[in-house]
């Protein structure tokens, strides 16, 4: 006890910037600016009142209209699917990609891994009406087909910009390998096929953990390209969202919000837990 | 690792075959046809002629477009400073942490860009609107200032919400709030592999913590800078939703008039040719980097 | 050696060139069945890469390996009778020890009982009984050595190839493994190679050497020789500290040679010729602990050399530095002409350190047999 009290009476030390007050109270005025809009909007998911404005009381109704949306829900489902789909593609793409780039030395690697990098790097803008053109003019995608094969065209466009993230992901993973552990297991008696079951796919287990909640997240979060590749039946959630934040600012929209902030929240959780920020890194290059 | 393809064509070929595929088909493609779309001009309702045509870039740099090009450009360089110099002190702070709290401050910047860009947006909506919590704030006090103007027997007038979305304010406002985390990792990212001990001689040597932050931080983050400011800048020139859902009907940016060609105007040869042009800025910002930091490389070697 | 020892691996004028590089150059050597063989030499000079010929992740540019006088060269290495312990162990992280150890068993087939029969042996031949369901990152460096010695002893190779491995662990632990490895290639008269570059590691567990230098092979022999017997400047170089001077054979006849070295201030007498001895360039290479020092002063008469002419293998000289060792202490003394010269003395009693000062004028003395003479 005296030693903490010793230890706060001390000066900072000279690269101990986090004790600076300057430096603090910029962390805090940070802090706010990023999370008292979301703060406000979820508490207010809880006021009971239209005009969402002045607290006045709390309630759980707007939950259960946003429940009783039938739209609203539709819409969740279909996210929820394309981002199920696109992320069990993309990480075998991503896992393809990765150890094709990881392992051989080939004519035109940099070609192919300037082109892999093309879907991280065009804004999405170009990206949504790319995919917009190829769908309705090289590739029109049928309307009528029933769920969920009428959701190909989004799912096909978000494995397309997830699959790049995936292979950076897990190809930074084996870039940790150490090739003497292949060495070693050929060294007992291991062919091809042995090692790449009993030493590959398990070193590579974390990257591809992390490159799928990357990629899930990635589908769950987009709305450019989805919003210029789904159609009336084919809405997901952020375009329903959107479409109704257009109209007005609404408890409805708060609650639906939160439920979506919650999730990502603990999914975000779970990949920091299981990658050790691997994921975060990898978002952070290419976005 | 760098095993020559020839060794082992079957695995080669099983391994290269789908991605290359699906990059060709599902994103090569589509982005070469708007390519040549940009080259065409509207044959009929549903007919795109690509005749080799420059009429649609020529369209796109006459005033009215070219002012929407340089605004966005503008915000975007001016969202990027910012970043920068709110993300800056962020990013020291982080890294001189100790191990624990460095990751809960890692965290506490990385959650917000986890959470859906739209919902985000739509939480700066709800604050920055007229009857929003930052006028309700500004008038609590306004209100409060006023009572006590009263006491002198003075008066203020009453209280006038400011216009705060709908505007340029609101769109960079927005960016910024946006782009924020993009710019503390890679920053963070470079501090973070800076030699601590180059600090403490620069201290030792007597420099001054300013001229120590100036002389050796500045220089050897430069990397981290300029990737910081790459990651900022590129999503902010094409940013979409931000400008679409803050901004008022002068604060448009390449984006909603592209989307506008595509969805209301259906103009496609136009709308591809402004993608395009996009497209054209992001590879020079990025080749603009990569010189600087190869120029940099053959320096140091 | 009483028995006339059988060959289990024979280089055949190995050659492995990595682009324009020649990494091993022109190597034949064979090795015997139960040797503890080491190819010791500096970082670079091949001996990695000869190790990975054998164990098949290279295959050499030219030449023939044989193991038990079958050409091994086109078997891919998970079908060689030879196994590993890697330089950083490669224990598999995400499989227990006994898993570990078991793998080799996995894929033969063996079946289940008789697997945990052999890695239960295994385990307690490396002294880590009880330890088969730990995780890798639960055991310490050289636990995880012992896992890896275990892995490769349970498949029964005919050699048992060591890639640098003691150079992770630490200085303590290092000299216990030493004498352990040893006991343990005793115990199951398997055929050990190791790769190292550390002389002491070599010079200690080895029956014997093969010292390499830029791909191409020096010299192959039994510590002892290598280090009294080197036979060239890089081996008694590399092997031990030395003393070494350039200089011109005078005398050469079958009980006696006498060389004469701008360097020192006294002609090397020794008691035996120069063989194939060409030209009259040659070197004398005389270790530390070899040279005798002797007090210098008024009234002090020059040590008598019983095996050399007066003002042969006697040099006078100044102590400039003293380095003390705790067991021994070491003098580097200037002799006459500049060249300084370094000598070993064991401090035989506890006021041994005493002895002798700093700028204290010394005799540096040796005997006639203890000089090698090298012709390269």
């Amino acid at each position: 006890m005296t030693g903490l009290a010793k230890q706060r009476r001390e000066a900072p030390g000279p690269l101990e910037y986090l004790r600076r007050w300057p430096i603090r109270t910029w962390l805090v005025l940070v802090t706010i600016f990023l999370y008292a809009p979301l703060i406000t909007l979820m508490a207010f998911s809880f006021n009971d009142s239209k005009r969402n404005i002045v607290w006045r009381g709390f309630t759980l109704k707007y939950y259960v209209q946003t429940f009783a949306d039938s739209d609203l829900i539709t819409a969740f489902g279909n996210s929820l699917t394309i981002a199920v789909v696109s992320t069990i593609v993309s990480v075998i793409l991503g896992a393809f990609t990765a150890l094709l780039l990881w392992r051989f030395r080939f004519p035109f690697k940099p070609a192919l891994e300037g082109a892999l990098a093309l879907p991280i790097v065009v804004p999405e803008i170009c990206m949504g009406v790319a995919m917009l053109v190829f769908f309705t003019e090289i590739m029109p995608w049928p309307t009528d087909l029933i769920w969920p094969l009428n959701l190909g065209a989004i799912i096909i466009s978000h494995i397309s910009f997830s699959f790049s993230f995936v292979a950076i992901v897990i190809r930074g993973r084996l870039a940790s390998f150490n090739r003497e552990l292949e060495e070693a297991a050929k060294d007992l008696g291991a062919g091809e096929w042995r090692v790449f079951r009993d030493i590959l796919i398990p070193h590579m287990g974390p990257g591809l953990l992390a490159g799928a909640l990357l990629a899930f997240t990635l589908s769950l979060d987009d709305f450019v390209i989805t919003f210029f590749t789904s159609g009336p039946d084919t809405s997901t959630f952020p375009v329903k969202v959107y479409s109704m934040v257009r109209f007005s600012v609404t408890p409805e929209v708060n609650a639906a919000s939160t439920i979506l902030i919650v999730l990502t929240v603990a999914l975000t959780a779970v990949a920091l837990r299981v990658s050790g920020g691997q994921v975060a890194l990898a978002e952070a290059e290419g976005h | 690792m760098d095993e020559a393809w020839t060794r082992a064509k079957g695995v080669f070929a099983a391994l290269a075959g789908p991605p290359v595929v699906w990059l060709a088909v599902f994103f090569l493609i589509p982005l070469g046809v708007i390519w040549g779309y940009s080259f065409g001009e509207n044959a009929s309702l549903t007919h795109i002629a690509v005749n080799g045509t420059f009429a649609n870039y020529a369209h796109a740099i006459r005033p009215l477009y070219l002012g929407i090009i340089v605004k966005s450009l503008c915000f975007a360089g001016l969202t990027t400073v910012l970043c920068l110099l709110i993300g800056f002190p962020v990013a020291i702070a982080i890294t001189f942490a100790s191990q624990k709290t460095k990751a809960w401050l890692l965290l506490l910047i990385m959650l917000p860009f986890w959470t859906n860009l739209l919902i985000r947006t739509y939480a700066l909506m709800a604050v920055l609107r007229t009857e929003g919590y930052v006028n309700q704030a500004l008038g609590f006090l306004w209100n409060g200032a006023g009572r006590i103007a009263a006491v002198f027997g003075q008066s203020i007038g009453t209280f006038t919400p400011l216009e705060l979305l709908h505007n340029n304010f609101a769109v960079v406002f927005g960016l910024v709030y946006v782009q924020l985390p993009f710019m503390v990792l890679p920053l963070y990212a470079a501090l973070d592999r800076l030699d601590r001990s180059l600090l403490e001689a620069s201290l030792d040597l007597g420099a001054s913590q300013l001229t120590t932050f100036r002389r050796v931080v500045i220089p050897l983050a430069l990397p981290g800078i300029i990737s910081g400011v790459l990651v900022t800048l590129i999503p902010s020139i094409g940013a979409y939703l931000t400008p679409d859902l803050l901004g008022g009907p002068s604060s448009m940016m390449i984006a909603n008039v592209i989307e506008r060609q595509f969805k209301t105007a259906n103009d496609w040869p136009f709308g591809a040719a402004l993608s395009f042009m996009l497209m054209y800025m992001t590879f020079i910002a990025i080749a603009v980097q990569a010189v600087v930091s190869r120029g940099r490389q053959a320096r140091a070697t | 050696m009483t028995t006339p020892a059988k060959t289990i691996i024979q280089f055949e004028n190995v050659t492995k060139r990595f682009g324009k590089m020649i990494a091993v150059d022109d190597v034949r050597l064979s090795i015997n069945e139960g040797e503890f063989f080491a190819l010791l030499g500096p970082s670079g000079c091949g001996k990695t890469t000869l190790l990975r010929m054998l164990a098949g992740f290279e295959t050499p540019s030219a030449g023939r390996i044989l193991i038990d006088g079958e050409d091994i060269s086109r078997i891919p290495p998970n079908r060689r009778p030879v196994n590993m312990v890697f330089q950083s162990y490669a224990v598999f992280p995400h499989m227990t020890v006994a898993d570990n150890v078991a793998y080799g068993l996995t894929i033969e087939k063996v079946a289940a009982p008789e697997r945990a029969r052999r890695v239960e042996e295994a385990l307690a031949l490396v002294k880590l009984d009880g330890l088969g369901g730990r995780k890798p990152d639960q055991l310490s460096g050289g636990q995880r050595q012992r896992v890896a010695l275990a892995r490769a002893l349970i498949k029964r190779p005919r050699v048992l190839l060591l890639d640098e491995p003691l150079s992770a662990l630490d200085a303590k632990l290092r000299e216990q493994m030493r004498s352990e490895l040893a006991q343990l290639q005793d115990k199951v008269g398997i055929t050990f190679l190791i790769v190292t570059h550390d002389q002491d590691e070599a010079l200690a567990m080895a029956s014997r050497c093969a010292v390499m230098n830029r791909g191409l092979l020096q010299q192959v022999a039994t510590p002892g020789d290598l280090y009294e017997f080197p036979n060239s400047r890089f081996v008694a170089d590399f092997i031990g500290s030395v003393n070494m001077f350039e200089g011109r054979l005078l005398v050469d006849e079958h009980d006696r040679a006498v060389i004469e070295t701008s360097e020192l201030p006294t002609k090397v007498y020794l008691d035996h010729g120069v063989t194939g001895a060409h030209a009259s360039t040659v070197w004398v290479a005389l270790r530390p602990e070899k040279i005798e020092l002797h007090k210098r002063g008024q009234g002090t008469p020059p040590p008598d050399l019983e095996d050399a002419p007066a003002n042969h293998n006697l040099a006078a000289g100044v102590i400039r530095q003293i380095t003390y060792l705790g067991s021994e202490s070491v003098y580097d003394v200037e002799v006459t002409g500049g060249r300084t010269l370094r000598a070993l003395r064991s401090n035989l009693t506890r006021r041994d350190q005493e002895d002798f000062v700093c700028d204290e004028p010394v005799w540096l003395a040796w005997h006639a047999c203890s000089p090698a003479v090298l012709l390269s």
